[in-house]
């Protein structure tokens, strides 16, 4: 199958135009000792073949367990509008705006992407996105060592979500920086070993909230601690808790990031997803990547462009503030459609169904013997049950009966081998759940 | 069009002495090549620099530059109204938009810098 | 056009849920629950639907019209490769699945795909492993050079220094910083636009870490020095980066691997024909050598005895995650999807026509404009309207005047060593008709340039709004609509 328009004639008469004989003419620059050693792939295919290949393939994943595996990636229901209006060619087959006059609607969706994050989180401004939530912390931990100068070590809770605490080691492998962790609590941010940890050489700290294991807080007084010691706090949140929960704007957090696959962005194995940040007035500069603003035209119009991309790579090169060059443009387009569907009284009613069921669940785990809830806070959609058995043996063989029971920890957290971490969305029924803690007492009595 | 009551830098800076502290700003040329400036990055008063050290950034719409010290001293002040209107650097480089102060420096290290005509000769042949 | 938060009307919705089927009893303490309003909108699906509509049709695509910008490559989607990836076996899985014990085994399908793409990579450009994991192009060079700090560190080696040539992506030296390297420039030469070898054999020593090259070239020129190139590195054991922005040019007829490439990144969203998606998402994967095999972020996908497929963590080399899983797997999907539509002889057709488009299009045009490096281009070539711009019309007001003939403009002011740059990349999938078309507007501005001037300065003034104020932009930092 190709996509190629000219015919055969029309490449003739081409090649005459520009004086070649042949189209490998036109590749002379390339010696003959660099042709290709090797060029063996699959002959091609009709789209009628990709087409019932790629439906083999698929058939081949278990995507219809009943899920409740989440760590900060969620299955939540999605409105079709989504897909509908995301999938307007004039958005998916657009380049990053760089001319505005003919990219006033991604622009536009830009800025308002940019302050649907600014209201969810009570922040002053948002980027434009970057990758995921893991490199957003890592962006976010580099604007804090060039906010805050001379100092290179960053404090980070262990409730922060270890995938994201690993990916900010493999980062940071060449750079002169120094982590340090808080051990893990299940519930509130430990103060006294965060404290305890935090010199005239912390730049900031990392919290996350609600943290790894589900557990609310209200980080307002590691804030104010660390301000009056001149650190910044960078705190990671789920975007659909921002419903209920207290938002890091109401805490005093300086920077702010997560994943926004929960806004209305497909699973999808991984990937693509959505790095929100957001920051106070004062360390706006700071932000990196693309930034949409509002203006006016040459006819005193109002229009969007993006602004101050001095600071970007393809400007600043090795001085940019970041290397990231592109943002999820079209997965902050889903966020914000998403956003704009559930609105005000849509969202909080999807974040009250997955705590009530959440919350349900836990109700339903308690009653199974041996099995402990692990309840030392408050917690949001997601919470820790502690198994008498090793929690992995126990995921493979729910698994077998059509249940994803969640995460088993001991691969994240030493010494939790028996801990599960169950997550609960709006899309789990009552029924579900009370599956779910049947077959968990089944394959517990056995 | 130069003023001869300063010394410059290759990096377009100028330096002036003002009693006991030393004035810098950059050149008009500088704010030329630069377009309309958007945004000045002061440095922190009393924070002490080198000589070349980056101690101020200027942003316009198409550029991001560092300014580097002239000279080795100690910040003495910022030029605060560029916080509110950045567009002085446009629109008097050499009085209205001055950038920073030293104080502490060794005057002796201003000799080393050009004077007006060959801060002109190093413009000229950028322009080659 | 009015914001959507604008648009609100107090109690509408725009969604139904489902009603609460447990005891909804449970509640937040008040210490830790919201006490702001929570400022969203309030609207009905349909004034949801109007509103975006409505801004689609501000946007300018690919599907819209030609979009020549050079360094982009801006090719037809096929859409077959949206409805693979919106396959609910595909979009729906979780990725923590497969890390559930035995949970391989649910994700078959997924890690086939994961495996088999890499094993097309390899084969197209000749490296000897992929990871797929880099979730854009500037992330895939991360992850390079991420690589090649780790290479140089497990052998003792202590080298700082990256060296770029002055025509590359800002991306280059800001990966290579971001790593933590320091970079210098290479110059290009002046005469023949390749990049100059005596400089660059002089500038090459024990602290050269990597030397990171794109070939083609932003100019759209050849190297054929890259294998030299490599000699010279691997001399100092410095590595060669490649940087697969434009490998569209060379499909089946180069492969960096051939050449002695130590690692390379490929921008999937490029080459292998998945949607810009109005700035991302992409996908940049990064091959490598097998001396940078043990390097590579971890999980890999590995594929048993028995045929079926498993992520491996165990790697005691590897620089660990780059990623929270294991790339923008859609994005993947879609590449891959794209390579089997192909085949090796679609491939090479894409790479052929890519090329001869671009040369029709620039025998055509240099006969109008400057063309500074007047040779046998690739897949793109550069443009020059610094004798335009003397008579007041700059390379900004050709491209504006573009946008009134209906075309998107191409690249501007880049690379940084062409004064009043146009960067032209016309891709495959274009059709004569379509390329006659644009040299006749780039004909007829060439007119407008001498007869009326204004009209180029006053473009574009066919589009919904004229040229913003980017310095207001800059100055007031309107970035988001919240109360004051």
């Amino acid at each position: 199958m190709s996509y190629i328009a000219n015919t055969p004639a029309q490449q003739q008469e081409m090649l005459a135009a520009c004086g070649a004989a042949s189209v490998d003419d036109l590749f002379r620059d390339i010696p003959d000792d660099l042709a290709p050693s090797s060029f063996d792939l699959p002959r091609a295919k009709s789209e009628l073949e990709v087409r019932g290949y790629f439906q083999s393939v698929a058939s081949r994943n278990y995507s219809h367990l009943t899920n409740f595996l989440g760590g900060g990636f969620y299955d939540h229901f999605i409105p079709a509008a989504v897909d509908a209006i995301a999938s307007r060619s004039e958005f998916v087959t657009a380049y990053t705006p760089y001319q505005p006059e003919v990219s006033q609607g991604t622009l536009q969706a830009i800025y308002e992407y940019q302050t649907q994050i600014c209201r969810l989180t009570g922040m002053d401004a948002a980027n434009a996105s970057v990758y995921d939530g893991g490199t957003a912390l890592y962006e976010a931990c580099q604007m804090a060592l060039h906010s805050v100068r001379k100092r290179n070590k960053i404090v980070m809770d262990s409730g922060v979500n270890p995938v994201y605490r690993k990916m900010l080691y493999s980062y940071t492998a060449n750079l002169s920086i120094d982590f340090d962790e808080v051990p893990v609590t299940h519930g509130q941010s430990d103060r006294d070993r965060l404290f305890e940890l935090l010199d005239e050489n912390t730049a900031a700290v990392i919290l996350q909230n609600p943290n790894f294991f589900g557990a609310v807080d209200d980080h307002s007084d590691i804030v104010d601690y660390c301000h009056e010691r001149g650190i910044l706090v960078i705190q990671s949140v789920y975007p659909i808790a921002m419903a209920l929960v207290k938002p890091p704007g109401e805490m005093g957090v300086d920077i702010v990031t997560g994943e926004g696959q929960s806004l209305g962005i497909p699973l999808s194995f991984g990937g693509p997803y959505l790095g929100f940040m957001a920051t106070t007035r004062k360390l706006v500069r700071r932000l990196p990547g693309r930034l949409a603003g509002r203006t006016t035209d040459v006819h005193g119009n109002e229009s969007f462009v993006l602004t101050l991309q001095a600071r970007e790579q393809h400007i600043r090169r090795e001085k940019a503030t970041s290397n990231i060059c592109t943002n999820q443009a079209l997965c902050a387009l889903r966020a914000n459609i998403y956003l704009s569907l559930l609105g005000k009284e849509g969202l909080k009613k999807v974040a009250r169904l997955c705590h009530a069921k959440a919350h349900y669940a836990k109700e339903r785990f308690k009653a199974i013997p041996g099995v402990t809830v692990k309840e030392s806070s408050s917690t949001f959609n997601e919470f820790t049950i502690e198994l008498p058995v090793d929690a992995e043996d126990v995921a493979g063989t729910m698994v077998e009966r059509g249940i994803a029971p969640g995460l088993p920890l001991g691969q994240f957290y030493e010494g939790m081998g028996n801990y599960l971490l169950v997550a609960v969305t709006e899309k789990r029924t009552k029924y579900d759940i009370g599956t779910f803690a049947e077959a968990l007492e089944d394959v517990l009595c056995r | 069009m130069t003023p001869n009551d300063r010394k410059y830098t290759k990096t377009h800076e100028w330096i002036k002495m003002d009693g006991e502290v030393a004035v810098v700003g950059i050149t008009d040329h500088a704010q030329e090549n630069l377009g309309d400036v958007t945004f000045v990055e002061l440095p922190e008063v009393g924070a002490n620099v080198d000589k070349g050290d980056e101690c101020a950034e200027i942003e316009s719409v198409k550029a991001a530059s560092d300014i580097y010290a002239p000279v080795a001293g100690e910040v003495a002040e910022v030029n605060e109204a560029l916080e509110d209107a950045p567009e002085l650097v446009n629109e008097s480089p050499y009085e209205k938009g001055w950038i920073f102060k030293l104080k502490s420096i060794d005057s002796s290290e201003l000799d080393a810098l050009l004077d007006s005509a060959g801060y002109e000769s190093v413009v000229e042949e950028e322009e080659e | 056009m009015s914001l959507i938060f604008e648009k609100s009307v107090p109690g509408r919705t725009g969604v139904s849920l489902p009603e609460c089927d447990v005891p909804s009893d449970a509640y937040i303490p008040t210490e830790f629950s919201r006490q702001s309003d929570l400022d969203l909108c309030e609207l009905s699906e349909l004034d949801v639907v109007r509103h975006f509509t409505a801004l689609s049709e501000k946007n300018f695509g690919v599907d819209t019209g030609f979009y020549p910008l050079g360094s982009c490559t801006m090719k037809y989607n096929p859409k077959i490769l949206e409805e693979v990836a919106a396959l609910p076996g595909f979009a729906e899985l979780h990725p923590f699945l497969p890390q559930l014990r035995h949970g391989g085994m649910l994700t078959q399908g997924a890690l086939l795909v994961l495996y088999e793409l890499e094993r097309l990579l390899c084969e197209i450009t000749g490296m000897d492993a992929f990871t797929l994991q880099p979730l854009a192009g500037a992330h895939g060079e991360l992850t390079g050079m991420m690589l090649i700090a780790a290479y140089h560190r497990d052998k003792g080696n202590t080298k700082s220094v990256v060296l770029i040539p002055d025509e590359a992506h800002g991306t280059n030296p800001s990966s290579a910083a971001t790593a933590g390297y320091t970079t210098t420039p290479v110059p290009t030469d002046q005469e023949t636009g390749v990049l100059d070898m005596a400089a660059l054999e002089s500038m090459v020593d024990d602290r050269t870490a990597a030397i990171m090259l794109t070939n083609p070239s932003t100019l759209g020129i050849f190297n054929g020095q890259i294998g030299k190139i490599a000699e010279i590195a691997h001399r100092h054991d410095a590595l060669v980066y490649y940087d697969g922005a434009n490998l569209n040019a060379v499909l089946g007829r180069f492969r960096p691997g051939d050449a002695g490439v130590d690692v390379m990144h490929v921008n999937l969203h490029k080459t292998f024909g998945t949607p810009h998606g109005s700035g991302g998402p992409g996908a940049g994967p990064v091959g490598v050598s097998s001396h940078l095999d043990p390097y590579l972020p971890v999980s890999r996908v590995v594929k048993r005895k028995d045929s079926t497929y498993t992520l491996d963590y165990d790697r005691s080399k590897s620089i660990g995650y780059i990623a929270p899983f294991y790339g923008n797997f859609a994005v993947c999907l879609k590449a891959y999807a794209y390579i089997l539509l192909h085949g090796a002889d679609g491939l090479r057709e894409v790479s052929g026509n890519a090329v001869l488009n671009a040369n029709y299009l620039m025998h055509a045009l240099k006969t109008v404009y400057e063309l500074p490096f007047d040779r046998t281009c690739m897949h793109e070539f550069v443009l020059s309207a610094r004798e335009e711009a003397k008579a007041g019309v700059r390379a900004v007001d050709i491209a504006k005047g573009l946008i009134d003939e209906g075309f998107h403009p191409p690249t501007m002011y880049f690379p940084l060593i062409v004064k009043e740059a146009l960067m032209i990349e016309p891709t495959e999938t274009e059709s004569k008709e379509t390329l006659d078309c644009f040299i006749a507007a780039m004909k007829r501005i060439a007119a407008k340039v001498k007869d009326a001037p204004d009209s180029l300065h006053n473009a574009p003034c066919t589009t919904p709004v004229g040229r913003p104020d980017e310095v207001k932009a800059a100055k007031d930092m309107d970035l988001a609509y919240l109360a004051k």
